[in-house]
């Protein structure tokens, strides 16, 4: 079975730079008429009734989950040509003697782009580490790589509007600025392992291997695959969940507990989010869902934030290579950032 | 020949390890794998991405899983 996979992949690298480009048109005119199309279908061909709760609950499901997927699929596909121009050597490269505060913007802006996994967690801070980087602003790019996430972008936009996108964007940005500029200055460097300092890294002998331009679109091919075969699941799901609770659940649902006017909804939302840990398609059918009934954006927003930027699996990964104070420093201050995020949400909107 | 697998024991790793030993057992190369999981090890290669791929002594591939037919070709196979 296995085999067969891969053999596949390999043998399907010629044409894939062809496929996108049919696919262009294609998707531009399905996302055109899509609205339309849909409305033929409800209420002309299923002759549905207008204005009752079913239909609009049919007629959202249907036009919204090819719409995110579209989304999603281009997106993806565009970040992850993107991201084949990044990678954590150079991402490195870029931050070394870079004075603190700017070295944390360029840390939270490379870190939305640079390809970047749990699991590398710990070679990436002692690679930086090593080279010299300040602690500041490496946490500036352990705070940047997770909280921003294209899918969580999309969906966003996608179901909330081009706002929300923008503003979970440049909010995630500005925490990850400040609090690794927070932590630079708290002179943290003693809460490191003393042996993280010791390790004397070798020189990266990668044999450089040409990356053509068909090889980057190979690479957004692979990232829509890898990306939305996990999400595509949880996307529908909560979309499923936000038709739904359309018209049938009250609409002030939430309100009383996580309506604007409950202050402390926001510090509870950053305490329970920071402990849970899904990825950001898993997270969205619940803000869908809470936002529907009357949670404040702010709120809801935090309660993201701080379940997919911050994790306890990245904690424990992390433990390895800095004491306990540290750990407990880097959440309480991106914790705090996000609580500020979002109260501001509450407060504007 | 002696192949490297760099890694924390991440499921990505894993999945690496799993593809280089069908790449060794199809094309017949005597090799010798090993899977690498000390990270002052790990670091002393100078990767910065989990899992590395180390043919004899060199980083062939870092933060990604190569193909199972461009392993084959990095081994030397046909």
């Amino acid at each position: 079975m296995n085999e067969c996979c891969t053999t596949n992949n390999n043998e399907n690298k010629k044409i894939n730079f062809y496929i996108p480009l049919f696919l262009i048109p294609l998707v531009v005119v399905i996302y055109i008429f899509l609205e339309r199309g849909v409305n033929y279908f409800v209420f002309e061909i299923l002759k549905l009734d207008k204005g009752s709760h079913l239909t609009e609950a049919i007629r959202f499901f249907l036009y919204d989950t090819p719409k995110v997927l579209i989304l999603l699929t281009v997106i993806v596909f565009v970040v992850g040509i993107i991201r084949s121009y990044f990678s954590p050597e150079k991402t490195r490269k870029a931050l070394e003697g870079k004075p603190l505060f700017a070295g944390n913007v360029m840390a939270a802006a490379l870190g939305v782009f640079t390809p970047f996994c749990t699991c590398s967690a710990i070679p990436l801070f002692i690679g930086f580490v090593e080279s010299g980087i300040p602690l500041g602003v490496t946490f500036s790019f352990l705070v940047a790589a997770p909280m921003i996430n294209e899918v969580a972008l999309v969906l966003l936009f996608g179901l909330f509007g081009w706002k929300t996108a923008v503003l979970y964007a440049s909010t995630g940005l500005i925490i990850a600025i400040i609090s690794g500029w927070v932590i630079g200055k708290l002179k943290v460097e003693r809460f490191v392992e003393e042996w993280v300092y010791e390790i004397k890294a070798g020189d990266f002998q990668m044999v450089e291997q040409k990356i053509t331009f068909t090889d980057r679109i190979q690479a957004g091919h692979t990232a829509v695959v890898d990306i939305v075969s996990k999400v595509w699941i949880y996307i529908v799901a909560g979309i499923a969940i936000g038709a739904a609770v359309h018209g049938y659940v009250p609409e002030n649902f939430m309100a009383s507990i996580m309506g604007k006017s409950a202050w402390w909804s926001v510090p509870l939302a950053v305490l329970i989010g920071v402990p849970l840990y899904s990825n950001a398609a898993g997270i969205i059918p619940i803000l869908q869902a809470l936002l529907e009934k009357g949670a404040a954006l702010g709120t809801a927003l935090a309660f993201m934030m701080a379940v997919i930027g911050l994790s306890l699996p990245e904690m424990i990964i992390l433990r390895k290579i800095i004491k306990l104070p540290l750990i407990i420093i880097f959440i309480s201050v991106v914790a705090t950032g996000i609580m500020i995020v979002g109260f501001l949400f509450n407060i504007i909107y | 020949m002696k192949i490297s697998i760099l890694g924390m024991g991440c499921a990505t790793c894993n999945k690496l390890e799993d593809t280089v030993r069908q790449a060794v057992k199809e094309t017949g190369v005597d090799a010798h794998i090993e899977h690498v999981t000390d990270i002052k090890k790990i670091m002393a290669y100078g990767v910065m991405t989990a899992p590395a791929l180390v043919i004899d002594g060199k980083v062939v591939a870092a933060g990604k899983i190569p193909a199972l037919a461009d392993i084959k070709k990095m081994i030397g196979g046909k």
